[in-house]
């Protein structure tokens, strides 16, 4: 509960800062109040509280609230001089982050369905809005404008399933409606089986899921580039906890049942992710469609439900996590050089930029999944977790995927190595230096000793 | 305590070597590269060729998931760590004549494949192996895209996708493994502990068998290998062949064959006759050849597929005729692939109809060269004869009609081989040939002690064949044990 109320009254604090113009104090603010967050999710660790009856903070949310709020902090770092160019009032970009952060706490966090819901939309409508933030940029608008059409329709699926849910249970507490279907193993309601579908619907359109994926390429294209690692990361993050929590917990008794469903989904979105991500020529919009192939690598710890995972999910979210702001930092800083978004503006980074081209190259590692970097551990697990159900069939399409995968990523490493191009000079600031070597050594780090992070819920 | 020291050196030559600018940076990798070298020197005066496991460390690594940073030498490993570790100074000296952009980064990534290279063939975890066996990739994966030839990334892709394709299914049969496992780790004694039915060891045999094959390469998972080779810088194309498809090998002898015996049994008669169908197309091939660089490539598709050939018999001619000819092989193709350096550096051309006539202009170069030659093709006295000695013999006596076969392509590849020496080195000069010039300087001193190393493995090669003779032993009653008791 600290945490939310934290972060919530930061965000008010920043917006009244940038009202009495108060430009220099905004960032200073931010990252206190999000370190003062932290800073009650490491002191709350294990003491499993419950509040109302609405959220509780077990080791599973305060976790996955660290890596949204360490997630986000990185983000934070990287706005330097980044909004400042499109408009006067960077207060507001702060603060809409900032209540989309509460929201995914909120996401993570939720106990009783009705919470799931108040979180994900106070999440949605400020990242409606940041979508959109270039008021005059046309892409920015259509970016916004999708999003929320397809948003509000995919919430529109979820409010449908929690109805049916309740209509079955009477009840929005994820425990009551688990504790229902283990006491009516043999006479489940039927209104719980359109309940999950349209829940599972709902919840696959927020983490980007194929064959509700459409939405994604062009949000993410549109976005501005910071925005997009926002979503791309935290929210993704956010979502996948809030899969999680439900599927795993409440649902977790009918998993037979909506398995298959899922499993359908899991492989329809690496394929789709992965091979339409091989044609790109924009960064951005192989990023995102890389971003949905994970997706389906993240999904598969819902198709064989273990006790590890939760834990699997989050060491793979985290490499995902910060591989995609390694990513995102540099094609930032190439795009502020060269005005372009595609590989090609990447030919020839690694003469002049050692730093941005080693961190890259990390980054591209981990996403494709190479031993030694926090990906390969992610990806490792997740084979490991499906091959102990004796899914063999569906490790190999995963594996044959990884190798399209490869393909891809390493198109970046051709470009910023081993081709010749304008060799620009990149102007890092000092911040994106620390975002760059921070996220590096995590990436690293997870890759070579992950047992810090592993079982820690 | 030895091997930490062997596995972690490099790695910091690495580091050191990265930040060190200009032509310093090869100085300190053959520094490290040295330093490894007496390390190795040093464990082989302690080392006893018994069928022990020496120089053993446990720790534990990540606990949670089994895995163990499990480390320790036997005569076979002994073998490999040898080839690595004496192969990698030539290498690193043979490259100092050439002046690579970014050199810093060239030669850390050179010290950096050598840890992955010492950690496959020491490791004792099935985990550790896979990882060392990527950590020897990507590096070279980098030297050869970044400082090879015209089509250097079209080529390197393939090569990296082929290889890492092999690499992801030999993951899957190695978590097979450990989940069937009972003590829930990657040991590797307790994945030779393991009792699979012949089903499932086909499956795990397909599963490392296609990893293996395409690194060594063995038909028809060669197609990466010869392309990849021109088009790599020498220094690359030298680990390449020098060094890292001797991980196939190895791979082969020590995780292939004791894991799942049935399974090679079953399948080993398709393995082998595959090497032989490699061992012929491949010399059918470099007979073809116009550029020496791709012949030398060819040719060594066909030593690989007896190599593998003499694995498959599962007899100890076999395998010990593999543990020398791993190492021979090793020094002779480097020694090939550096001769044909020096001439392209100078003249710009590998092709073999443009050149000629070299001997009279570098009468130094044809004598080194010869006897490179000599070794390849398996002259009586020179290293090469030992090994593929010992191999024949066994495929001979595993079926007449595959020795037979084998035996007559051996005598195509002292046919192509010398034909390319007498194209290159005889014959009349030409006006290119004629500003050709004699070696020096660091050339000799690489050239020199292949020279040596190729007469003296020849003439006294038992000290090799000791040291690895009682863990070949060993390995191969475990093998017939397990195969005996699964029937």
């Amino acid at each position: 509960m600290n945490i939310i109320i934290t972060i919530a009254v930061s965000a008010l604090v920043v917006l009244y800062a940038g009202l009495f113009k108060a430009k220099k104090a905004l960032l200073p603010l931010t990252i206190l109040g999000l370190l003062v967050a932290l800073g009650f999710a490491a002191s709350a660790w294990g003491t499993n509280a419950t509040y109302f009856g609405m959220m509780q903070m077990d080791n599973f949310a305060l976790a996955f609230s660290s890596i949204t709020i360490i997630g986000t902090l990185f983000i934070f770092l990287l706005t330097q001089n980044y909004f400042a160019k499109d408009s006067e009032n960077v207060a507001e970009y702060f603060t809409l982050i900032l209540f989309a952060l509460t929201g995914m706490i909120i996401m993570v966090s939720y106990q009783n369905m009705a919470m799931l819901f108040v979180g994900l939309e106070i999440m949605s409508v400020s990242l409606y809005i940041l979508a959109g933030i270039r008021k005059l940029n046309f892409a920015s608008n259509e970016a916004s404008l999708k999003y929320f059409l397809m948003g509000a329709f995919s919430t529109g699926f979820l409010l449908f399933g929690i109805a049916l849910i309740y209509g079955a249970t009477g009840s929005f507490d994820i425990t009551v409606i688990q504790q229902n279907l283990v006491n009516n193993v043999k006479s489940v309601s039927p209104l719980f089986y359109p309940g999950i579908i349209l829940m599972m619907i709902g919840l696959c359109f927020k983490v980007g899921a194929a064959p509700f994926h459409f939405w994604t390429p062009d949000v993410y294209e549109g976005s501005p580039s910071l925005i997009t690692a926002f979503m791309s990361t935290v929210v993704k993050t956010a979502g996948f906890a809030a899969f999680l929590r439900l599927f795993a917990g409440a649902f977790e008794p009918l998993h037979d049942f909506w398995m298959p469903a899922l499993m359908v989904i899991v492989i329809i979105t690496l394929c789709v992710g992965n091979i339409t991500a091989l044609y790109q020529k924009n960064f951005k919009r192989m990023l995102a469609y890389s971003s949905i192939s994970h997706a389906g690598y993240l999904l598969f710890s819902l198709v064989v439900l273990t006790a590890n995972s939760a834990s699997n999910v989050l060491v793979y979210a985290a490499a995902y996590t910060f591989a995609s702001i390694i990513a995102f930092a540099i094609l930032i800083l190439v795009k502020q050089k060269t005005g372009s978004d595609s590989i090609e503006s990447f030919n020839g980074l690694g003469k002049r930029n050692p730093l941005a081209a080693f961190s890259l190259t990390v980054a591209m590692l981990s996403l494709a999944g190479i031993p030694l970097t926090a990906g390969f551990i992610g990806k490792y697990l997740m084979f490991l977790n499906v091959m102990e159900n004796y899914q063999t069939a569906l490790v190999v399409i995963a594996i044959l995927n990884a190798l399209v995968g490869f393909y891809y990523y390493f198109k970046v490493i051709i470009a910023v190595w081993f081709k010749d191009g304008e060799e620009v000079e990149l102007n890092t600031p000092m911040q994106y230096k620390l975002v760059l070597v921070l996220s590096v050594i995590v990436t690293l780090l997870l890759g070579v000793y992950p047992s810090i992070i592993l079982n820690l819920i | 305590m030895e091997l930490l020291l062997l596995i972690f050196l490099p790695l910091a030559g690495a580091i050191v070597t990265s930040f060190i600018k200009g032509g310093s940076a090869k100085v300190s990798a053959l520094l490290f590269s040295l330093l490894s070298l007496c390390v190795t020197i040093g464990m082989l005066t302690q080392f006893k060729p018994d069928a022990s496991t020496q120089f053993a460390l446990n720790y534990t690594w990540i606990p949670q998931l089994g895995i163990n940073f499990n480390v320790g030498v036997d005569g076979i490993s002994m073998i490999t760590v040898i080839l690595t570790n004496v192969l990698m100074p030539l290498i690193i000296l043979a490259s100092f004549k050439h002046d690579y952009k970014n050199s810093n980064a060239f030669y850390a990534l050179i010290l950096f494949m050598q840890t992955g290279l010492i950690l496959v063939f020491v490791a004792l975890d099935a985990f550790l192996f896979y990882i060392g066996w990527e950590a020897a990739l990507i590096p070279v994966y980098f030297i050869c895209a970044m400082w090879g030839g015209k089509d250097r990334i079209k080529v390197n892709m393939k090569f990296f996708v082929y290889t890492i394709a092999g690499s992801l299914f030999m993951l899957l049969g190695i978590i097979y493994l450990y989940l069937q496992n009972p003590s829930n780790n990657f040991d590797i004694n307790a994945f030779y502990a393991l009792k699979l039915d012949s089903y499932h060891q086909g499956w795990v045999f397909w599963a490392f068998f296609i990893a293996f094959a395409i690194k060594m390469p063995i038909f028809p998972f060669h197609t990466w290998q010869p392309d990849t080779y021109t088009e790599a810088p020498t220094t690359g194309t030298m680990l390449l062949s020098g060094i890292m498809l001797k991980m196939g090998i190895y791979g082969v002898v020590r995780w292939l064959l004791p894991i799942v015996p049935q399974g090679v049994n079953d399948w080993a008669c398709l393995a082998l006759i595959l090497s032989v169908i490699g061992i012929v197309y491949a010399s059918i091939i470099a007979f073809k050849q116009k550029n020496a660089k791709r012949l030398v490539a060819y040719s060594s598709i066909g030593h690989v597929g007896l190599i593998a050939a003499g694995i498959f018999t599962l007899t100890t001619q076999g395998l010990q005729g593999t543990m020398v000819q791993m190492l021979s092989h090793g020094v002779n193709v480097i020694g090939l692939f550096f001769v044909l350096d020096i001439i392209s550096s100078q003249l710009k051309t590998n092709k073999i109809e443009e050149l000629g006539g070299l001997a009279k202009v570098a009468p130094q170069l044809a004598i080194t060269f010869l006897i490179i030659v000599l070794g390849t093709v398996a002259l009586p006295g020179t290293n090469g004869f030992v090994g593929e000695f010992l191999l024949l013999y066994s495929v001979y006596t595993h079926n007449i009609w595959m020795g037979a076969i084998a035996g007559l392509t051996i005598i195509f590849g002292a046919v192509y081989m010398l034909r390319m020496y007498q194209r290159v080195m005889l014959g009349t000069t030409n006006e290119l040939t004629l500003t050709f010039t004699d070696i020096k300087g660091t050339e000799k001193i690489v050239l020199y002690t292949i020279c040596v190393l190729i007469v003296v493995m020849g003439v006294y090669p038992k000290p090799i064949l000791h040291l690895s003779e009682a863990s070949v032993q060993q390995l191969l009653d475990q093998v017939n044990q397990k195969l005996t008791g699964v029937n």
